[in-house]
């Protein structure tokens, strides 16, 4: 076992998830699949959005997978960035849309 | 990008043995992947038999303007490994015996070999149904000598397979050196400019994908559009079809997985993705690639590990197509290269 909480080489053993629970991972792997195969959204655009989803969830594996997921789809450098950037933005703006609420707070408790 | 070959380096990797050396250590002799002959048996696959003989590929010589950081070749300016015109002349012998559908030439840059315009001449009066010649496309800017090699081709009926790694100018150059883009795109307007790779034209044009780095290639059909429409309206350039092909790990393509640290993660890649359907279309079940020397193998990879045919006669001179049908194809780790998601081979997926 690694000495480490993340090692990469524990993304190439996702899918022995299903040794402990098999019905529930196996049901798990084709959703999964589902979800990631062309429909309204092209798969393109759904690597994408996983791609900056794992960066504001802070997954190092997902960040791993999805970088080389879009390579392989011929995804330039700067559309990756964007899509963090849209990532980012969000979080950012999650953060600075509550300081609403600490206006809110203060400005109640201020005489 | 290598500025030189990996024989002219005097690296390690030079040497075949050592290639497939690393390609049966860890991390297949420690078990923790299966082997490809592992693979097949699971299958009933093993040992890998021809289903005929529709491919003839000949390699003219391992000479080439560009020396790409993937080549599987080692090719380069400093290679001087040239078919000389008596094997051509056995090779065109051969062929008339196998009754192969496909000729197709490779190198290196095989527009490069003093005798291809020649050779071309002649093998076309053997009147195969589909005549190839893999063309990196700047050999035919590369000098003047080279600049009618489009109405050359097309006097012949030649089919034309270009190499173009991507659309982008940067990805392009990358892999394949600086200004490799810019007349590359040069080229495929003269292709087009006498009829190849146009709609409904008989004069075929097609490009091959292969990625820049240590992943395997994307959709085909997706990547097609892409390369399509970006292309088109960005050049104006048409062509016919994409062929997306996976790197093998030999050669320079070997030197820099194991250079960038990527070799174990690759395999790991080519192993997961293994796919039994595509493991029994794979091209060395049809093809014989011949090499600048006359020696026969099951593939252009075999070739440059140096694993000939596993057939009594291993020459042009002691071909024999019975003993060649009956052979065991020689496999090793490379060999999930083309066996990896729709597989791989010289003409694109096979699934």
């Amino acid at each position: 076992m690694s000495d480490s909480y993340y090692d990469p080489k524990d993304l190439r053993n996702f899918g022995k998830i299903t040794e402990w629970q098999k019905e529930l991972g196996e049901k798990f792997f084709d959703w999964y699949g589902a979800v990631f195969a062309e429909g309204a959204l092209s798969a393109r655009e759904k690597s994408l959005i996983a791609l900056a989803v794992a960066h504001s969830e802070s997954c190092p594996y997902c960040i791993d997978a999805y970088s080389k997921d879009a390579l392989q789809r011929g995804i330039s450098k700067e559309e990756m960035m964007e899509a963090v950037h849209v990532a980012g933005a969000i979080k950012s703006g999650a953060t600075m849309v509550h300081s609403v609420q600490m206006m809110n707070k203060v400005n109640k408790l201020s005489m | 990008m290598a500025v030189k070959s990996l024989l002219a380096r005097k690296d390690d990797l030079a040497i075949t043995a050592n290639q497939l050396r690393k390609l049966n250590s860890e991390p297949f002799s420690n078990g923790e992947l299966e082997s490809f002959k592992k693979k097949l048996e699971k299958q009933g696959l093993f040992p890998l038999k021809p289903t005929g003989l529709d491919v003839f590929q000949v390699n003219v010589g391992y000479m080439c303007n560009q020396v790409c950081s993937h080549c599987h070749v080692d090719a380069g300016p400093d290679r001087k490994e040239i078919m000389t015109t008596e094997t051509m002349q056995l090779c065109i012998d051969v062929l008339k015996e196998s009754g192969a559908k496909t000729l197709d030439l490779t190198g290196g840059a095989p527009e490069m070999n003093p005798n291809f315009r020649w050779f071309v001449e002649e093998a076309s009066k053997v009147g195969v149904e589909d005549f190839i010649v893999r063309s990196n496309l700047t050999i035919i800017r590369a000098n003047k000598k080279y600049y009618d090699l489009p109405d050359f081709f097309k006097k012949h009926n030649i089919h034309v397979i270009s190499s173009l790694p991507h659309y982008k100018r940067g990805k392009t150059d990358q892999q394949r050196g600086d200004g490799v883009f810019d007349k590359s795109i040069k080229a495929l307007q003269t292709l087009n400019d006498v009829g190849y790779g146009m709609p409904g034209s008989d004069l075929k044009l097609d490009l091959v994908y292969n990625p820049s780095g240590a992943f395997l290639p994307g959709d085909q059909a997706a990547l097609e559009r892409d390369f399509k429409g970006a292309l088109k309206e960005d050049f104006d350039i048409d062509f016919h079809s994409l062929f997306a092909i996976t790197n093998l790990p030999v050669s320079r393509f070997l030197e820099y997985l194991v250079a960038s640290g990527n070799y174990e993660d690759y395999m790991y890649s080519l192993v997961d993705a293994y796919n039994p359907v595509a493991a029994e279309g794979v091209m060395c079940r049809n093809t014989i690639s011949v090499s600048w020397d006359g020696y026969l193998f099951d593939c252009d990879f075999n070739q440059m590990l140096a694993l000939p045919v596993n057939a009594k006669g291993k020459h042009l001179k002691d071909f024999n197509l019975e003993d060649l049908k009956e052979r065991d194809i020689t496999i090793s780790q490379h060999c999930f290269g083309c066996t990896a998601g729709a597989g791989s081979s010289c003409q694109g997926t096979v699934v």
